[in-house]
């Protein structure tokens, strides 16, 4: 009687007992290695004879790119210098309109002929862009942001930042917005695509301004074309989505119309899709801002250049200086072009107003572009910001830095030490000696729970490769820099977002914090970091958890308000306390969703890692910034996989883990 | 069932506009295989057991010029696919469609294209306005699309926007409209075109039944205007008696039974059919013909044999003698009585 009974019950719990085993046999076998190491070395760590030189077929490769490789009419590098060339026109004139001024001959012969937009000029017509935006308090934010450039003797920095802006963010918002077409249009084409921006998205931005470097030279072009590579893959994603989000029957109506296949496209769908769009080119333009930044290692200028050079030279104040405006030309960007995005629909009018009357903010900037422009060249204060009025508060940072520093070091020291010591040494020591060939297993046997065989194959492989490439140490110390982090910024933005999913105000106040984080270019979370806590790890690890912990909070908050509202009123109806319906009903509804954050927040952490690596860590992204100073293409590239790669893992095992459980809760 | 013409393929002016002869839609992989292997003999199971979905089974019908053809069929019953293929959003696994005696599925992309820009008109169940454009954008969206000039296009959709009503709010982007209005919109547009064949996808399902009604009279005022060639998809079988000239009803993907309101109501081919019929009030579907008895000697009134019942009922059971039946040269074929209105309103069987 009982016999079948106990067997059906075993087999019910047969595949999590399979599981169980199995990683038992694995620490049996990861503590055997390890013990054995002596004896068996090839187990522990990976051998070096072993190593695949893929570093070096890659800068073989673009070394043949770059020299010998010949397209008939013309080789390979001449095609992409004169791309650098074509590309320099459109880039010299938003330079010379912003910045510089045009003028004729060259050098010290140079004759101005029209000075640039007079600072003025460009503040009211930003202004009023936001009032016909949005309103009034846009406008005094934006106005109040390019004020401060002015004021702060930023203006000539912040001006060639925004040249490239001007120039990059159309061209990857246009390229985006065609490949996002293509890979609409066609399945085959997609399939090639999403991989490839998987990748484009995960290899860390110090990877691929070698080659393009290379293939571009030096100078704001090279800087250019990386800013449109690192801004374009979200754009080409949100095109193929939004354009998929059109209604059925709207697509059925242009067809019934008689569209033809471009009418279809260009009548029908991408202004239906219009809303959707105009999201993805808020995030080009983000990200173009964020990447024009980093861009100034290769000679793009500009504020980024500024902040680079006072961190190097120590220069606090400065740093603060120019860290300010980039923060606040980067908010002010980012609230214009959402205003735009989200502009309430047009509403009808009785009658067609004439030209005048339907565009008197286009009519007033205009008019005040030419009266300004004409009175700079009597009146030198309307032209450009005067010298004598320019304000710095650099030694005031300064001040205030030491001012904490000497009053609180032992404070910050103390807590610093203690972290280092009870967390990220014994972390780091963990994981740098684990036996390689068990790490790889227990990524694959996770796969294989999730996803089954094709998972493990790829989770496994991908790991192996870390190991192959010779970049096994390092891509441990990454995932270690990038664990601790992510726990910590799990640690403070679940608690966060749980508190503000029940408490209105508290929701609102997070709300505006987390969107300024993420507006914030990741460099700029460099310089209070190294100011307080100097380089190394732990000053790594703080400037991580703060540019990844926003989306920890948001989805803890997100998932848990999306919880339906009758289930929480069967909840109180059962008698559950306040914390009893959190933990016993909200929560485990809300986890899928609160997963997706922290796989947002992993992807974080990976993306500001390789930034810090200016900060002096040890691992990838040091191997990638050590490879663009040495200008060794392959071994950016390999290293810079490695970091896409431990991305990819987290990714797909967080995103396989999130649809089962989404599956099993009934919510897909 | 359906007392339908034999056809006569190919020759315009027959009085047939749109004939389907075993049109299938099976989704899967395989599926036209299976059919073609088994020229069309395919059972439910056959599908079933290959994990195929029939979508639309061997539908058979035809539309003829100036009809209100309805296909009614609850959700999953295959009508929307089957209209779809009708117009070839779909593309139908098997079968042959006619409009207007040529062969729709093997024309060429171009010609399909000119055919739907000039020849038919669909109006959907979500409206599937173009967000971005105003009231008069939409609705001269179709002919700005064949390439018509501006002021011509905006002109003649001046003039639907007129015939639906819509005067004053030609220049309102949809979402400043009600669905009614919406869909009134969703109407103009079809017809800016004056096309020959006007589809109309569950067109008031999406509709509060205050409006839903307000727009189906509306329909049949424009009908009685226009005359167009209509199939009409919906899932109301009221809606269905009240609109249609003939009706199809659509189950699993396959027609079970065409005919007039009448016929149904007094000959349904299975339960399924006698299901939907039961709570329909006799009196408004049922003909003065098909309840009237023998010719009489003395009357007390007249009434039309094409009339409905409901519609002589009061006066008829006012009149204290039976009423003579005329047909539509005046002659008189029969009589109508009390007790025979009475029985319809009850719904006891009748005499006839």
């Amino acid at each position: 009687m009982s016999a079948p009974a106990s067997r059906d019950r075993w087999l019910a719990a047969g595949l999590p007992r399979r599981y169980a085993i199995a990683w038992l046999v694995l620490l049996l076998v990861a503590i055997a290695v390890h013990l054995a190491r002596g004896a068996l070395p090839a187990l522990a760590t990976y051998p070096e004879p072993w190593f695949l030189p893929l570093r070096f077929w890659v800068s073989d490769l673009m070394k043949w790119l770059v020299n010998d490789f010949d397209l008939g009419l013309f080789t390979f590098q001449e095609m992409t210098r004169s791309i650098a060339w074509l590309l320099e026109w459109p880039l010299r004139a938003a330079q010379s309109l912003f910045a510089e001024g045009f003028s004729r001959g060259i050098g010290r012969d140079a004759e101005e002929i029209v000075p640039r937009i007079p600072w003025i000029a460009l503040i009211v017509a930003c202004a009023l862009m936001g009032l016909s935006a949005r309103g009034r308090g846009l406008a005094a934010l934006v106005a109040g942001a390019l004020l401060y450039l002015a004021v702060f003797g930023q203006w000539d920095s912040a001006m060639v930042t925004l040249a490239s802006i001007v120039i990059a963010v159309p061209l990857g918002a246009g390229a985006g917005l065609l490949l996002g077409i293509a890979g609409f249009r066609s399945v085959r084409l997609e399939r090639v695509l999403v991989p490839l921006l998987d990748l484009m998205q995960t290899v860390p931005i110090f990877a691929y301004l070698v080659p393009v470097l290379f293939l571009f030279g030096f100078g704001p072009v090279a800087a250019m074309v990386a800013t449109i590579i690192y801004a374009t893959p979200p754009m080409v994603r949100v095109t193929m989505l939004a354009l998929r989000q059109v209604p059925a029957d709207v697509v059925e109506f242009g067809r019934m119309a008689g569209c033809s296949r471009r009418q279809l496209l260009w009548k029908v769908l991408v202004p239906s899709a219009r809303p959707s769009l105009m999201v993805g080119i808020n995030q080009v333009i983000m990200l173009s801002l964020n990447m024009v930044i980093i861009a100034s290692m290769i000679g793009a200028g500009g504020l980024g250049y500024d902040v680079l050079t006072s961190l190097k030279r120590l220069r606090i104040g400065d740093g603060v200086e120019a860290g300010l405006a980039i923060t606040l030309l980067a908010i002010a960007l980012d609230r214009l072009s959402q205003a735009f995005a989200n502009r309430p629909p047009r509403a009808h009018r009785d009658t067609t107003p004439p030209f005048f009357r339907r565009h008197p903010f286009l009519i007033a900037a205009t008019a005040l572009l030419a009266v300004s422009w004409m009175a700079g060249s009597v009146l030198p204060g309307v032209q450009d910001y005067p010298e004598t009025l320019e304000i710095s508060t650099a030694q005031m940072w300064s001040d205030l830095i030491k001012w904490i520093n000497v009053n609180f070091y032992d404070h910050l020291e103390a807590v610093k030490t203690w972290l280092l010591f009870h967390l990220l040494i014994p972390v780091k020591r963990f994981l740098t000696t684990v036996p390689w060939i068990a790490v790889v297993a227990a990524v694959a046997i996770a796969g294989h729970r999730l996803g089954g065989w094709r998972l493990a194959a790829l989770t496994g492989s991908l790991a192996l490769f870390m190991a192959v490439t010779g970049n096994w140490e390092k891509s441990m110390i990454t995932v270690y820099l990038c664990g601790v982090s992510v726990l910590v910024a799990s640690l403070i933005g679940i608690p966060v977002g749980i508190w503000a999913a029940r408490n209105e105000r508290v929701h609102r106040v997070v709300q505006v914090v987390i969107d300024t984080l993420q507006t914030l270019p990741s460099f700029v979370y460099l310089i209070p970091v190294v100011m307080l806590f100097r380089v190394g790890d732990f000053s790594a690890m703080i400037a991580v958890v703060a540019y990844a912990v926003a989306p920890a909070v948001r989805y803890t908050a997100h998932g848990l308000r999306q919880v339906p509202a009758q289930l929480i009123e069967a909840a109180t109806a059962a008698g559950c306390t306040r914390r009893q319906t959190l933990w016993k009903v909200q929560f485990p509804i809300a986890l899928p969703e609160i997963m997706l954050g922290i796989n947002q927040t992993i992807m974080l952490a990976l993306s500001m890692l390789v930034i810090t690596a200016l900060v002096g860590t040890r691992d990838l992204g040091q191997e990638v910034y050590i490879a663009l100073t040495k200008a060794d293409t392959g071994r950016g590239i390999v290293a810079g996989l490695c970091v896409a790669f431990i991305a990819i893992i987290s990714d797909r095992l967080i995103s396989a883990w999130v649809r089962r459980k989404k599956r099993e809760l009934g919510l897909e | 069932m359906s007392a339908d013409p034999p056809a006569r393929a190919g020759a315009s002016g027959s009085g047939l506009m749109l004939e389907c002869a075993g049109v299938w839609k099976v989704f899967g992989d395989g599926a036209s295989d299976l059919l073609a292997e088994r020229a069309g003999a395919v059972t439910l199971e056959d599908l079933h057991t290959r994990g195929l979905i029939g979508a639309v089974r061997d539908a058979s019908l035809r539309v003829r010029e100036g009809e209100i053809f309805v296909i009614m069929g609850l959700s999953g019953s295959g009508k929307s696919t089957l209209v779809r293929c009708m117009s070839r959003l779909i593309e139908p696994s098997a079968g042959r469609i006619l409009f207007d005696g040529e062969d729709l599925l093997g024309m060429p992309e171009k010609k399909l294209i000119e055919l739907r820009r000039h020849e038919m008109g669909m109006v959907f169940q979500h409206f599937a306005l173009l967000p971005h454009l105003n009231v008069l954008g939409n609705v001269a969206f179709p002919l700005e699309v064949q390439g018509m000039a501006r002021r011509e296009r905006e002109g003649r959709a001046m003039e639907v926007i007129e015939l639906v009503g819509l005067s004053g709010r030609e220049r309102y982007y949809p979402r400043e409209l009600s669905g009614g209005q919406q869909q009134r919109v969703g109407i103009a547009r079809s017809l800016a075109v004056e096309p020959r064949i006007w589809f109309l996808d569950e067109p008031f399902s999406a509709l509060d039944p205050l409006i839903r009604r307000e727009m189906q009279d509306e329909f049949m005022r424009l009908q009685s205007m226009l005359r167009k060639t209509i199939v009409f998809i919906t899932h109301d079988f009221d809606e269905a008696i009240r609109l249609a000239d003939r009706i199809a009803i659509m189950k699993d993907g396959a027609i079970i039974q065409i005919g007039t309101p009448e016929e149904l109501v007094t000959h349904p081919a299975d339960d399924y059919v006698a299901d939907f019929t039961r709570e329909i009030p006799r009196a408004k579907v049922l003909s003065v013909r098909a309840v009237m008895g023998e010719p009489v000697e003395s009357w007390a009134g007249e009434v039309r044999a094409k009339e409905k019942v409901q519609e002589v009922a009061a006066a008829v059971a006012r009149g204290r003698a039976p009423f003579a039946v005329l047909d539509e040269s005046g002659a008189v074929v029969g009589s109508l009585t009390r007790e025979d209105i009475f029985r319809v309103l009850v719904g006891l069987e009748t005499r006839a």
